[in-house]
């Protein structure tokens, strides 16, 4: 039955997108004055049918409706409800319903959001996101649909992959995908404004809530992904630069550099073609992502079940969205009026100008990184893999002029400033990290030649931007967002310097000494429980002056034969504790690694600091004085 | 530089990229039978993890009797699940050629040695390369391949289970 709505809502919502692509095309020829009242009813008709048929998946997923295919590939009766509905979105067919409800709720507030906008610039908007809108709902229809039938109905689903089962993992791709869709709506408004010829500072402040908001959703989204990687794949590291992962970091350089460019174009009304072309830009690399992910034609471990026809559309539909907008973008670039004003040197917009670059030279660095295994595989039949070595190479000398920057470039003021008199706070400010950053790196025999102005110039940074808090007169939004940034680089920095691990074979009863902590392993309890045979073993961790147990343990399920370690973490605010063992041969010897990962924690609150900042951005109204 | 030349240059870089990422999608990923009689490249050469020697591969190879290869790396956690079945197919004395896949030479040493060493040999592969020549799209991955004409026989994706030790030891058998 939920078969049946699930698929026929589609097509009503198909119908609809259609009806709203002929005559928001032809309105936007007329000279209508308003909006005709037909166009939010019938969006939010098409948005109630995608809606529908969203949950009627999700109805089809908690009920294991094993008729359904993709319920039957993903489910299982004895999963728990939780992981039942985040099912939903687990899978390919199920993710880009998702997208698509996304898209169109997207586009509903958008409409009943501005009101007050150009009614010729209102429709085009309309016409560009029906588009995308279709192009997902007929790939999906034609390629992934998630409503197809199995007869006989199977009794048991496929689906209860334990790895998959984890509450960051089932939240994480929803926020993504609002980051992404968020994009699209950025992508069609700023080609809109190009035809209707009202880009200036109005449509700056209305289009600059949206690039906030999928900034938010987009930030957030590659946190979660990264706190998913490090407590669930256990391998102490929080970023592996695998083409997965830098396919949602690229899209994020790309915002980051328009968040910034939006606010010139609000304040002095310049930089017009860059913000639409970064808009483009955006849209077009959350677009590859999608591409990229599900066509399978990268090789990584995230790397879906491949199906060609699936990648060829999601290719054509790429590049005629990419083409449609260079075509509008060439021909209408007479219509942007020329108000660039004389630039000076020294002036917060050179300062975003620069920004931007270092954005553009991350940006590069990562889609060649990701891109070029795939054109010398295709070019030359040879096949490499790029790894954390050469984004390490490549990015981090360019971090120092960076932080460099960042230091100063927030607090210049527009069209003009003048170098100031020799300002004694700065240099007192830049002594003491000096001093700081002298008594970490004795602590560490660390020789990496750069990490002695990566350290000085974090910390440098880190005390600027506490210091803005208090006398600089930017947004509060932005004060957060640098500071989190500052304090993300340092911890990233210190955690990379200090973090060891030790690796022994211990006994019940054995004790080893690790930098200057004794670790015990106490006992060992072997229990039985449900399907798998438990080994739960209790570590004791001295230091001088205080102790704690971790309890890792041991699975062993027998049908079949797998095992499989559960670290225990043990996270403070200074450090993380990390430990897990493995049995060895049947003697009494247990392998165990000890990981001590300092500033852990801060990785995760820094990025929280950063959304947290675009978010209050957001919701606060006056932001527009600043 | 002119708006239209602009307009033409970027059309025609667009129309490469999609030329390429369509070519890339007909790049076959599938491991199915007959791809997996492609022959392993024997003129490679590689770096021995524990001497630093750096040889060709097939000296590693047995000219008669199929090897087995298995791709691993320290860090990876499936790869120390499977590890007691590999150190068994070593108690039936069977010879394994270990690529150690981007990892560093110190963990791998230290993997080695608190969990047993399986392999007669231990090759590196710093930048994943030889892995990729042997068709490997993840660590661990294990192969049979047939010293006589270089062909894959058999490849396992993933960790190995207790049932793929049998089936091992027999194809071994069947093939030598």
């Amino acid at each position: 039955m939920s078969n049946y709505l699930g698929n026929y809502s589609l097509y009503i919502a198909l119908v609809a997108s259609v009806y709203l692509i002929f005559k928001s095309y032809f309105d936007a020829n007329s000279e209508n004055k308003y909006l005709n009242k037909n166009f939010i009813l019938i969006t939010s008709i098409q948005t109630i049918m995608i809606t529908v048929s969203f949950f009627s998946l999700v109805a089809a997923f908690v009920t294991s409706d094993f008729s359904n295919e993709t319920v039957f590939n993903n489910s299982h009766t004895l999963k728990p409800l939780f992981y039942k509905v985040s099912g939903t979105w687990g899978n390919h067919e199920g993710s880009l319903l998702l997208w698509l409800l996304v898209l169109s709720i997207f586009l509903l507030i958008f409409l009943l959001n501005s009101r007050s906008q150009d009614t010729k610039y209102k429709l085009l908007t309309i016409l560009f996101q029906q588009i995308i809108i279709s192009g997902f709902l007929v790939f999906i229809l034609l390629t992934s649909n998630p409503f197809k039938m199995l007869y006989p109905i199977p009794t048991e689903g496929l689906g209860l992959n334990p790895i998959l089962q984890d509450p960051a993992l089932a939240i994480h791709p929803p926020i993504l995908y609002l980051g992404y869709v968020g994009t699209s709506i950025i992508f069609s408004a700023s080609l809109a404004s190009m035809i209707s010829g009202n880009i200036g500072d109005k449509w700056a402040r209305h289009i600059k809530k949206w690039v906030l908001v999928s900034w938010v959703f987009l930030t957030i989204g590659i946190l979660l992904g990264s706190i998913w990687a490090y407590y669930e794949l256990g391998w102490g590291g929080f970023w592996f630069w695998d083409p997965v992962e830098n396919v949602s970091l690229m899209p994020w350089f790309c915002l980051t550099a328009l968040l910034h460019t939006v606010i010139v174009l609000q304040k002095r009304n310049s930089f017009k073609e860059w913000t639409i072309i970064l808009s483009i830009t955006t849209f077009s690399l959350s677009m590859s992502g999608t591409f990229l992910v599900r066509s399978g034609i990268l090789n990584s471990i995230h790397t879906f079940a491949n199906d060609p026809s699936r990648g060829l559309y999601i290719l054509s539909f790429l590049f005629i969205l990419i083409l449609m907008s260079i075509l509008i973008f060439f021909f209408n670039q007479n219509k942007i009026s020329n108000t660039a004003k004389e630039n000076f040197i020294l002036s917060k917009e050179t300062a975003i100008l620069v920004n931007n670059w270092f954005m553009m030279f991350f940006l590069s660095v990562v889609l060649v990184g990701t891109i070029y295994p795939i054109f010398l595989e295709v070019l030359n039949g040879s096949k490499i893999s790029v790894g954390p070595p050469f984004y390490h190479n490549l990015l981090i000398p360019f971090l120092i002029p960076f932080l460099i920057f960042m230091s100063f470039g927030p607090s210049l003021k527009w069209i003009k400033d003048k170098l100031k008199k020799f300002n004694y706070n700065i240099l007192i400010i830049f002594l003491v990290s000096l001093l700081i950053s002298y008594v970490i790196l004795t602590k560490t025999e660390n020789s990496f030649l750069l990490s002695i102005p990566l350290i000085v110039l974090s910390i440098y940074l880190l005390l600027v931007t506490t210091k803005d808090f208090f006398v600089s007169k930017s947004s509060i939004s932005q004060k957060i967002s640098h500071f989190g940034f500052s304090l993300l680089i340092t911890s990233i920095l210190l955690n990379g310097l200090f973090s060891n691990e030790f690796n022994s074979n211990m006994k019940v009863g054995d004790e080893r000494i690790f930098n200057d902590k004794f670790v015990k392993l106490k006992e060992v309890n072997v229990k039985d429980v449900d399907n798998y045979k438990s080994l739960k073993a209790s570590f004791e961790v001295t230091n001088k002056n205080s102790s704690f147990t971790l309890y890792p343990e041991v699975r062993i399920y027998q049908q079949p034969l797998t095992i499989t370690s559960e670290a225990d973490i043990k996270t403070t605010l200074f450090s993380d504790n990390f430990l897990v063992f493995n049995i060895l041969k049947d003697d009494g010897y247990y392998n165990v690694r000890y990981q001590y990962k300092p500033l852990m924690i801060w990785i995760w609150i820094s990025t929280i600091f950063i959304g947290f900042g675009g978010l209050l951005s957001v919701i606060r109204k006056n932001e527009q004085k600043y | 530089m002119s708006k239209n030349i602009k307009f033409l240059g970027l059309l025609l870089t667009l129309i490469i990229i999609f030329i390429i990422l369509l070519k890339g999608l007909n790049v076959s990923k599938d491991y199915s039978n007959e791809k997996l009689k492609s022959k392993i490249d024997f003129s490679l050469n590689a770096k021995k993890l524990f001497s630093n020697e750096i040889i060709n591969i097939s000296d590693l190879f047995d000219k008669n009797s199929p090897s087995v290869v298995n791709i691993w790396a320290s860090w990876c956690a499936p790869c120390r699940e499977e590890h007691q079945f590999l150190m068994k197919l070593k108690d039936m004395n069977i010879n394994i050629i270990g690529i150690n896949y981007k990892d560093s030479p110190k963990n791998a040493k230290n993997f080695l040695s608190s969990l047993g060493n399986p392999y007669s040999e231990v090759i590196t592969d710093n930048d994943g390369t030889k892995s990729i020549e042997f068709g490997a799209i993840g660590v661990p991955e294990t192969f049979i391949i047939s010293g006589k004409t270089n062909e894959i026989i058999k490849k396992y994706i993933g960790p190995l289970t207790s049932e793929n030790l049998i089936e091992i030891k027999n194809l071994l058998e069947k093939n030598a």
